[in-house]
């Protein structure tokens, strides 16, 4: 079944502007707080916020490129919860520690 | 016929006691060494014979090809071996001499060190100057050439633990080098207007040419090869090398030093004489080089105390000889002398070297004499090689000196005056060391221990205070070239040689001869009165004329001269301009501001690379930021 319009009371602008505040909070969430936990879903919370501009553009545009693109990048951030979360376990096994500026083996 | 084993038996000589000299043991030594150029020399006998050279054959070129060495375009470079009469005159000398000087080394070594490396350099030098005088082209004439110079090197550091020694090594090869250059530069130019270095083909060629047209060219690869000549040959200007050579053992300055490599420079000029003959300018500054070489050396000669050094300046003076032999167009007098000059002057440096051996190393002629009652077959041997020098008659060292000059009177008859003259301080000066050496009493030391002369590595064990006689081993050799001292003279070589060099029309007169045998006989019997007679009479006239001798018995400064004028403005410039500047500045200064600026650039990025991940995660979406305005206000490239 072909998709019909949706009612027009939620216009693409209010998809896009959700989308850029997630993802400024993201960014924000990703540089300011110390938790690696919290870092980390920062991330997860940028890759969802790009994935809802996607689809809104997909939707806009009449095309469907941008689900397949979302779908490419949920596909890429269970990977990366999965490698990312044992990373974190293994991290904190061996420094008892998940604050973010104590690992900074790369510059000492 | 098989050309290539003559150079190739030393060579192999060479590499045997090169390798495995240290593991073997003397007989064995000189078996591989001496025994090599026995064999060189007798398959030059045989290969000599069979060509007919004995018998009045040969008297067209032998050409042996083995390959082709350098193709390029036109010119084609291989490496051939040539044998004419020339190169047998050269050969019989060369492997001649070299066997008996082997011979000699034997003994006179015995008690060195470095033994094996002593005979592997000699066979080294035997191999390079055989293929210098079998080369049929200048390139492989000039490998030999170069390997002499080497090998000459190498022989005169021998005691390379010993700074002048070491110091007079260098001093030949870089003198010498000077000459290569020019000689190089020759060979290029012979090869660009001939296309070839072949001996033969250039000659012809030459021979066909008009004076006229060419002049200039003949002219100057004549000069330039003149240059290379006065390097390997010892003449002015370059000559300075040769007395330092003499910081080498005693053999070596008789088989290099006096034979053979110093007469390379002779060879070459007659072995190129066609091209000379095209310019009658560059052949009367050839005879005017030798002539001045020949009287300057002589002067120097009268008044050296060391007894090799007077040798030393006697064979530059002789050498000299030759080149005005060359220079008067009387090339086959040239070559006659200088194989007759190898026979007596082989024989002076080693009857110096017996009697340096008798007096333990001393080679100062003032701690010497009265040598005739420990010595008596080196003085008789010493003798006949002296009589030789001086031009007494019938002997073979008259036969050829008469011979260049009447050529030079012929040519110019002051010339001739000067020659007479010089061969009258000849004859004094080897006299004069004659005389100190054997008449008189005995002055050296009669203390046992080490001498302090040159040469006294290891002679001093035997140093036991009286003089003493060599061992038969070293006087075997000494009367062998005695004997080729007194007759070699009747071996005609100006007739064997006619093919190449044709001769002159004409009896010279009588009168020439006469007087150069006067100015012989007159100097030995100078020489007689100012040392056996009475001999207070050499220092009063030392005292008289103080400026001259000062001035002669240090060499006229030539060597202060060239130090202050050459030596010192080179190493002053590249101490200077080329270390100080080139070198520090310039080539480290570009090498190191090339680090510094890598670190400088590198200390300023490496604060990006803090080490926290928060601030790797800013600059990434500083970047990002960056990327998008940039996209944002130029819009995206299509």
């Amino acid at each position: 079944m072909p998709l019909g319009p949706l009612p027009a009371a939620v216009p693409p602008s209010w998809y896009l502007t959700l989308s850029a505040i997630l993802f400024a909070l993201g960014v924000l969430g990703f540089l300011l707080r110390r938790n690696i936990i919290t870092v980390f879903m920062s991330i997860e919370l940028m890759l969802n916020a790009v994935n809802l501009s996607f689809v809104t553009f997909s939707y806009v545009l009449k095309r469907n490129d941008g689900h397949i693109f979302s779908f490419f990048v949920m596909v890429v951030a269970a990977a990366e919860a999965a490698v990312g979360l044992a990373i974190i376990l293994t991290v904190f096994k061996n420094r008892q520690t998940l604050e973010i500026d104590e690992v900074s083996t790369l510059k000492n | 016929m098989q050309l290539w084993l003559i150079p190739i038996l030393p060579l192999l000589g060479f590499l045997l006691n090169g390798i495995f000299g240290k593991r073997l043991t003397k007989p064995v030594i000189n078996a591989i060494a001496v025994g090599s150029v026995v064999l060189s020399f007798l398959w030059v006998v045989k290969t000599l014979s069979a060509l007919g050279a004995f018998s009045g054959g040969l008297e067209e070129t032998y050409k042996e090809h083995y390959y082709t060495w350098i193709q390029s375009g036109a010119l084609n470079i291989s490496v051939d071996f040539a044998i004419d009469r020339l190169t047998a005159v050269m050969l019989m000398v060369v492997t001649g001499v070299g066997a008996l000087i082997h011979i000699y080394s034997v003994g006179y070594m015995s008690h060195e060190g470095g033994y094996y490396r002593f005979f592997a350099y000699l066979n080294l030098f035997m191999f390079f100057m055989l293929i210098l005088v079998l080369g049929a082209n200048f390139l492989i004439l000039f490998v030999g050439w170069e390997g002499v110079g080497l090998c000459s090197y190498l022989l005169i550091g021998f005691y390379f633990l010993e700074k002048f020694a070491t110091d007079a090594g260098n001093k030949a090869f870089i003198v010498n080098r000077i000459g290569d250059f020019a000689f190089v530069l020759a060979i290029f130019l012979v090869g660009f207007h001939f296309n070839t270095l072949d001996f033969a083909t250039v000659m012809t060629q030459v021979k066909g040419m008009p004076i006229e047209a060419s002049a200039g060219l003949f002219t100057a690869i004549s000069l330039l090869l003149l240059v290379g000549a006065t390097g390997k040959s010892a003449q002015i200007p370059l000559y300075v090398w040769l007395p330092d050579a003499m910081a080498g053992p005693t053999p070596v300055s008789a088989l290099i030093h006096a034979a053979t490599m110093v007469t390379a420079g002779v060879y070459m000029i007659a072995r190129t004489s066609q091209i000379y003959l095209h310019s009658t300018w560059a052949l009367d500054i050839v005879a005017i080089v030798g002539l001045t070489t020949a009287f300057v050396a002589a002067t120097i000669g009268l008044a050296q105390n060391d007894i090799k050094k007077v040798f030393a300046y006697s064979t530059v003076s002789q050498l000299g000889y030759m080149f005005v032999g060359l220079g008067v167009g009387a090339f086959s007098a040239g070559i006659f002398h200088l194989m007759t000059h190898a026979f007596f002057k082989a024989l002076l440096f080693l009857g110096a070297g017996s009697v340096i051996h008798a007096c333990s190393g001393e080679q100062d002629m003032r701690h010497m004499g009265g040598l005739r009652k420990y010595t008596p077959i080196t003085m008789v041997t010493l003798l006949c090689g002296s009589l030789a020098i001086a031009g007494f008659p019938y002997l073979s060292g008259a036969a050829s000196k008469d011979l260049i000059l009447e050529a030079a009177y012929e040519h110019a008859p002051w010339m001739y005056w000067v020659g007479v003259f010089t061969a009258g301080m000849t004859a004094f000066y080897v006299f004069r060391a004659f005389f100190l050496t054997f008449f008189g009493e005995y002055k050296g030391k009669h203390a046992a221990g080490h001498g302090h002369g040159h040469d006294d590595h290891g002679h001093g064990e035997h140093g036991n205070g009286e003089p003493h006689e060599s061992p038969a081993i070293i006087l075997i050799p000494l009367v062998i070239l005695a004997a080729l001292s007194l007759g070699g003279g009747f071996i005609n070589i100006p007739h064997f040689l006619e093919p190449i060099f044709p001769l002159q029309e004409g009896e010279p007169a009588r009168w020439l001869e006469y007087v150069a045998t006067a100015a012989g006989l007159g100097g030995i019997a100078l020489a007689y009165l100012f040392y056996v007679v009475s001999p207070g009479l050499p220092e009063s006239l030392e005292n008289t004329f103080k400026g001259l001798h000062t001035l002669i018995y240090n060499k006229y400064y030539v060597d202060e001269f060239y130090d202050s004028t050459v030596v010192e403005p080179v190493v002053g410039g590249s101490r200077q301009l080329l270390w100080r500047i080139g070198d520090v500045r310039v080539i480290d200064g570009l090498a190191n501001g090339i680090g510094t600026t890598a670190r400088g650039l590198g200390g300023i990025l490496r604060r990006a690379q803090s080490g926290y991940i928060r601030s790797y995660a800013a600059w990434v979406i500083a970047g990002t930021v960056l990327a998008i305005a940039y996209i944002g206000f130029m819009g995206a490239s299509r």
